[in-house]
């Protein structure tokens, strides 16, 4: 290790020579990186997977541009629109069709007991275009009435019911005091909302939602003609009707608003973003503890250094190294820890956690930028070494 | 080897500590010139200013009151940059070794020599392992300080101190740790350098072993020079 740092250094790597001459504080400073990073994967983790699932439903539509009501606030979390609005954009120039959609949250009772909360998505079956081309090719059969697509990826269903499904076994569960059949499947998972999703044509829905009208949908969702713009007619249709309770967007842009949402606006988003600023925090505190004492411990040797001749910038580079090796050894177990957790917590809770390439190097940057930031306010110490009072 | 040349050039210097009614001078009016290749002994009981003189002298510690030129460098309102520059031409031994704890016997001593960069490190290596076996710390160059005694420590400090040829080695007690025989090899490696390489060795001392080696002994008393005894042609002053 000493050899390749200092071929990478050009010098002996005194700062790597200083952090492993004290086995116990190396062993607790990179644990303490290696803390502080793990913080930050989970909570990037499950900022992750709470955006993931918040956009993963838009993955199950197939259209252009989303009419909402303005009061509401995510795809999922939607109030009621009039469904005369569907026909007042149909008329527009450019609109090629539409179709109402009815969302809802259905509770059921699996047979050994466990609550599943089903996110339910009320379309008509007889338009495969405005939806996944995957559900598409399913969606004929849900033109029977009380039946189903239901998502295998849901929380707490059993394998063997699972098998059955996907073998294409017909699956009865009682819902709002009704059976549904199962006809066919999706693979979506649960999220923060649900345990699961489920495909119905809009009768079926509006059966096991007797609260909700035909004349309510919770979106109505659009297509654009062919080589139109998706953004003209959106302005179009935001000219055309009221600005006060209906709100257009393409559903690129409704997916976008439903993440800064999510994260802005809703507790949950904001207590995932502390703990990304905790976590920095915490390692920012660690480093510079760790950094501020090594620069106490041998303020001896850096003055000697300093009635030997050597300058300021030669002090900062054994500080940065220091940091530099303490991110490095601190990120690699705090990232394999995290692996570890991840997988445990998506098979304990069916969330959609996954380690990213991305979010790991942007965490080793981060760790690495914070690392060198305790490092930076660690050398104000270095003033204290005085050569003249080494005679 | 040139010698004879003033290598430090002392002009009216006083130096206080404190400020206010706390202030004390502790150097008084020292005029004082030392030759090339000469080795000096500063001597005088405790607070007599001597290492203050020392420190003033070695571009350790700012100059208030009058004229110090160090190898023809005014150090009266030197910068940092001049200074660090002029330090890396001095070779220091301290009386508390100041060796770097995670550093072996060889790589302290190579932190003398990589100072003046690392083109040639196999060179370094090789220098370093030759100074510390002169020293007889031959078996001792992969130890940490904490494994070697009182003794070898100081003679690792003393070989970090001569290793990169410096032109003036400034020393505060370097044998106080030393047994007599260590002690004198360390002096007489000293004198041998002033007489090869011109090297000059301003050295603050109570020894008295080693006085008998000295080209000129300064004894000084309250912050004043008080006796000047050349004891050799190469200490004599040029004044």
């Amino acid at each position: 290790m000493s050899k390749l740092l200092t071929l990478i250094f050009g010098r002996l790597p005194i700062g790597w020579l200083q952090l492993s001459h004290n086995k116990g504080r190396l062993f607790a400073a990179v644990s303490g990186v290696a803390f502080a990073t793990l913080l930050v994967f989970m909570q990037l983790g499950i900022m992750g997977a709470l955006n993931t699932s918040t956009i993963a439903p838009y993955a199950l539509l197939d259209a252009d541009i989303v009419v909402s009501s303005e009061a509401g606030n995510t795809l999922t979390d939607a109030e009621n629109i009039a469904k005369v609005w569907l026909f007042q954009a149909l008329s527009a120039p450019g609109v090629a069709g539409a179709m109402p959609i009815y969302i809802g949250n259905l509770p059921f009772t699996l047979t050994d007991g466990t609550s599943v909360s089903l996110l339910t998505f009320g379309v008509d079956a007889t338009r495969p275009g405005f939806v996944a081309p995957q559900i598409a090719r399913s969606l004929g059969r849900l033109t029977l009435e009380n039946t189903a697509l239901l998502d295998v990826g849901t929380r707490g269903v059993p394998p063997d019911v699972v098998d059955d499904l996907t073998s294409g076994i017909p699956f009865m569960f009682e819902a709002n005091g009704q059976t549904m059949a199962s006809v066919g499947t999706m693979d979506v998972g649960g999220g923060f909302l649900a345990d699961g999703m489920l495909i119905t044509s809009d009768q079926t829905f509006l059966r096991f939602f007797q609260s909700r009208s035909s004349g309510a949908p919770s979106h109505i969702l659009l297509k654009v003609a062919h080589g139109v713009s998706v953004d003209t007619i959106v302005a179009r249709l935001q000219d055309a009707l009221p600005a006060a309770s209906v709100k257009v967007q393409s559903m690129q842009n409704a997916a976008q608003a439903d993440l800064s949402f999510m994260s802005t606006q809703r507790p949950t988003g904001i207590i995932f973003g502390f703990g990304v600023f905790m976590g920095i925090l915490v390692g920012l505190v660690i480093v510079y503890q760790v950094l501020s004492t090594d620069v106490a411990d041998h303020l001896g040797e850096y003055a000697t250094f300093k009635a030997m001749g050597y300058g300021h910038s030669f002090f900062l580079g054994v500080v940065f190294e220091e940091a530099i090796i303490l991110a490095i050894f601190g990120f690699i177990p705090g990232l394999i820890v995290s692996i570890g957790l991840y997988a445990g917590l998506v098979s304990v809770t069916g969330l959609p956690l996954q380690m990213e390439a991305g979010t790991a190097i942007l965490v080793f940057l981060g760790t690495l930028a914070a690392c060198t930031v305790s490092g930076a306010i660690a050398t104000r110490r270095l003033g204290n070494a005085d050569p003249a009072d080494l005679f | 080897m040139r010698t004879g040349s003033d290598l430090i050039a002392v002009r009216g210097l006083n130096h206080f500590f404190g400020t206010g009614d706390a202030r004390k001078q502790a150097i008084f009016d020292i005029d004082l010139s030392i030759k090339r290749g000469s080795l000096t002994i500063l001597m005088g009981p405790s607070g007599s200013g001597k290492t203050t003189l020392l420190t003033l002298i070695s571009a350790l510690r700012e100059v208030q009151a009058g004229n110090v030129r160090l190898l023809d460098a005014e150090l009266n309102g030197a910068d940092e940059a001049l200074l660090v520059h002029l330090r890396q031409r001095l070779g220091f031994i301290f009386q508390a070794h100041n060796l770097h704890e995670s550093l072996t016997a060889t790589q302290n001593v190579l932190m003398g020599l990589e100072l003046h960069g690392r083109a040639n490190a196999l060179k370094q290596l090789n220098a370093a392992h030759h100074m510390l076996d002169i020293l007889g710390l031959a078996d001792r160059r992969d130890y940490l300080p904490e494994k070697l005694s009182g003794g070898q420590k100081q003679r690792v400090a003393v070989a970090r101190a001569l290793v990169s040829n410096s032109e003036v080695v400034l020393a505060d007690e370097p044998t106080a740790a030393l047994d007599k025989v260590s002690g004198q090899t360390v002096v007489e490696l000293l004198k041998e350098l002033g007489r090869a390489r011109g090297t000059t060795t301003v050295m603050v001392t109570h020894d008295p072993r080693i006085l008998e080696l000295a080209d000129r002994i300064i004894r000084l008393e309250d912050g004043r020079i008080v006796a000047d005894e050349i004891v050799s042609d190469r200490g004599k002053d040029t004044e």
